[in-house]
């Protein structure tokens, strides 16, 4: 398994499209820009969603009772997995109970993080991805590199030809209208042949047991529409306490996602369809041992609008497949190691800890308060490298004495001043490998004082 | 009122020009200096990368030297805002709220405590102005572009009234330059891939001087620039309002 860093250096080995990938979702970020400035109170706004989002966590198990009493009131079916695999088999049930083997999907998350789609699959069941970007990657066989945008890493010639060999598509048009056009008839056929239809869940809303899912082509809609059978998954963190809360969250979802005032489709799911099914899978899958962490709590907040991967200027130059994680960018990187300490341990490392994400987050996660103290857990925990942490205690020796401290300066300017540059710049100074390191100062600051101010510092031992 | 200056470990060891300009800076503007000189490290580099705990042993020997202070003022945003936010972790005696407290960077003393923006300086040149990270979004020095508010930026005012200064407009204006502390080694490819990008930046909008609060980043966007020979000059906002004082 290779980290974070060693993923990173692969995706900006062709600096051509690291650079295009930066534009694109810069441009992105731009117009989330432009959008908040024209909303009267943006920042209060925030502060309001992230407070109706803190009560919800802080009683969410009376609103997820609430929340089911609703549902099973409407005439909805609810269901509770506690893990991923538990999700994945009330799934599959509900499909088998029913005779059903065509599924459509659209706009889930939370599916790709319980690994539905393979787990149907070897059961012998035909799912698709309804969203032509989802539907992209599930050609490519690929996971999804944004969670809004999860073929964002493809350009459209790539695309093209994808559809080309799997699809029948013209070869060399890389019209993106035609190209949707395609994809657009061949899920039509899709559609109307499904038994199910699954969607994720944006908000729940407590008061009256309502799903709500956002999207801009209308796929949960169609695909609830035409099938007999509708599967909504949500995570637990999804319940908002009253539809007025909704308003709050729909102002700030889609300008901070895509830049859009509103996302095409806003859809409410209150019944089933007559003769129809409507069941809700509620997921726990980790998020209640995530509320136990005070200092983690907050990432429960989550919306899962983007908008920290479209400014993180690192993700933005690495790609969503160097985070090796289901959520890539800062918020994925909060995440990914509440599953896997071990295997996720290079990612909150994957930051500058500039703070753009949390400045740009709706919800007003401190996403890089986290990355932070998730540094200093994961060195609790024993699972960064040795070599590392010897490095750091010997630091941390050195920068306590202050003879030690001065000592190491003067020697390691003097070799900076007299080694040969072959020798400064070998193999492992990182640092030399594409920069040069500052030019040696025969003096430091120190001794420059002592020597103009009076040996010790005249003033300095007030 | 007595200030204890900080001056940070790699401004100490490779940049002490940096240092003088600090100290000359803050005696012309009339105030009584002290540089302790048992000083090291505001214990950043180790915290952030995940040994805070060894990190702490620095906090207190910081704490110590400096709570006798009125005021501790250092060039840098980001060690600034390292004292301020992650010392936090210690018990918080009063010596440790005194010295969060009233540990500054440069800049926002400047405007904030002794309230003057102009330094009555001259500097003709045509300046891009990196806005550190920590500085910025940390110390609140200004407004980041992420947030909708009224906009200002203490760094600006004061080189605004520099006379004969151009400051440019940058395509980004706040973008990382990706030194990030230990990032720059951990994550050296994306680190200078930042940094190429951010100097492209000032680069296309004319900036003959690159100049932020915060020399570690000075010293990363220099570095790259020096390998690849790129003709730009790099100089902390202490050595330019500490130039050619009327």
């Amino acid at each position: 398994m290779t980290n974070h860093a060693h993923r990173a250096g692969r995706f900006l080995k062709n600096e051509e499209r690291a650079a295009w990938h930066d534009k694109t979702l810069w441009m992105i970020r731009q117009k989330r820009d432009k959008m908040a400035l024209d909303v009267p109170g943006w920042e209060e706004l925030r502060e309001q969603a992230s407070q109706i989002k803190r009560h919800s966590l802080s009683k969410l198990n009376d609103y997820l009772v609430q929340f089911e009493e609703q549902a099973i009131n409407n005439g909805a079916q609810i269901h509770w997995a506690s893990t991923a695999g538990r999700l994945n088999e009330i799934v599959y049930r509900i499909i088998k109970e029913n005779h059903a083997s065509k599924v459509v999907k659209s706009k889930s998350m939370l599916t790709e993080e319980c690994g539905l789609n393979p787990f149907l699959e070897k059961k012998g069941v035909k799912i698709i991805d309804t969203d032509l970007g989802e539907r992209i990657i599930q050609l490519k066989q690929e996971p999804p590199s944004h969670i809004v945008m999860p073929a964002i890493h493809v350009k459209k010639e790539e695309i093209s030809e994808l559809f080309h060999q799997k699809l029948h598509s013209e070869k060399g048009n890389y019209d993106p209208t035609y190209l949707t056009a395609t994809a657009r008839l061949h899920l039509r056929q899709k559609f109307l042949e499904a038994d199910v239809a699954i969607t994720g869940v944006n908000f729940a809303i407590a008061e009256n047991g309502a799903i709500v899912v956002c999207t801009n082509e209308g796929n949960a809609d169609m695909g609830v529409h035409a099938a007999p059978i509708q599967i909504h998954c949500m995570g637990i963190e999804k319940i908002i306490p009253r539809t007025s809360d909704l308003a709050v969250f729909i102002r700030l979802l889609a300008r901070s996602a895509t830049g859009q005032h509103i996302t095409t489709y806003t859809s409410h799911y209150l019944k089933p369809k007559t003769s129809g099914q409507m069941h809700i899978v509620i997921v726990d899958n980790g998020r209640s041992e995530l509320i136990g962490k005070e200092d983690y709590r907050d990432s429960l907040k989550c919306i899962r609008c983007g908008a920290c991967m479209n400014t993180c200027p690192v993700y933005r130059r690495s790609g969503g497949h160097s985070y090796h994680y289901v959520i890539p960018g800062p918020i994925g990187s909060i995440l990914a190691p509440h599953s896997n300490s071990k295997k996720y341990k290079d990612l909150p490392f994957a930051s500058s800890l500039c703070g753009s994400c949390s400045d740009v987050c709706p919800v007003k996660i401190n996403i890089h308060g986290q990355l932070y103290r998730w540094r200093q857990d994961l060195s609790q925990k024993g699972v960064l490298s040795p070599i590392k942490k010897s490095i750091m205690k010997i630091s941390g020796k050195i920068l306590t004495s202050t003879k030690m401290y001065d000592w190491s300066g003067r020697i390691a300017r003097w070799c900076i001043e007299h080694f040969p540059r072959k020798l400064i710049y070998n193999r492992l100074n990182i640092w030399g490998k594409e920069r040069e390191l500052p030019e040696a100062s025969r003096e430091s600051f120190k001794q420059w004082y002592n020597k103009n101010y009076g040996e010790g510092g005249k003033n300095g031992q007030k | 009122m007595q200030i204890g200056l900080f001056i940070p470990c790699y401004i100490d060891q490779f940049y002490p020009k940096v240092g003088i300009a600090t100290l000359e800076l803050l005696e012309k503007l009339g105030l009584e200096v002290y540089y302790p000189s048992e000083q090291t490290c505001c214990g950043q580099p180790l915290a952030n990368s995940g040994a805070e705990d060894e990190a702490i042993q620095i906090y207190n020997k910081f704490v110590r030297i400096f709570s006798k202070f009125d005021y501790v003022v250092s060039p840098s945003g980001s060690c600034v805002y390292h004292v301020r936010e992650n010392y936090n972790i210690l018990p918080q005696t009063d010596e440790v709220n005194r010295v969060r407290q009233n540990t500054f960077e440069l800049c926002e003393f400047i405007v904030d405590i002794l309230k003057t923006d102009d330094l009555k300086i001259v500097f003709p040149h045509k300046v891009g102005v990196h806005q550190s990270c920590h500085g910025l979004r940390g110390l609140k020095l200004g407004t980041p572009s992420e947030l909708i508010m009224e906009h200002y930026s203490k760094v600006h005012r004061l080189l605004k009234n520099a006379k004969g200064i151009e400051i440019i407009n940058l395509d980004r204006k706040d973008e990382c330059c990706g030194f990030g502390g230990t990032f720059s080694i951990f994550q050296p490819d994306i680190s200078v891939k930042m940094g190429k990008d951010r100097l492209d930046d000032h680069k296309r909008n004319g900036a003959e001087v690159i100049t932020a609060t915060d020399m570690s980043c000075l010293m990363h966007l220099e570095g790259i620039a020096r390998r690849q020979k790129r003709e730009v000059k790099f100089m902390h906002i202490a050595e330019i309002l500490n130039s050619n004082r009327l």
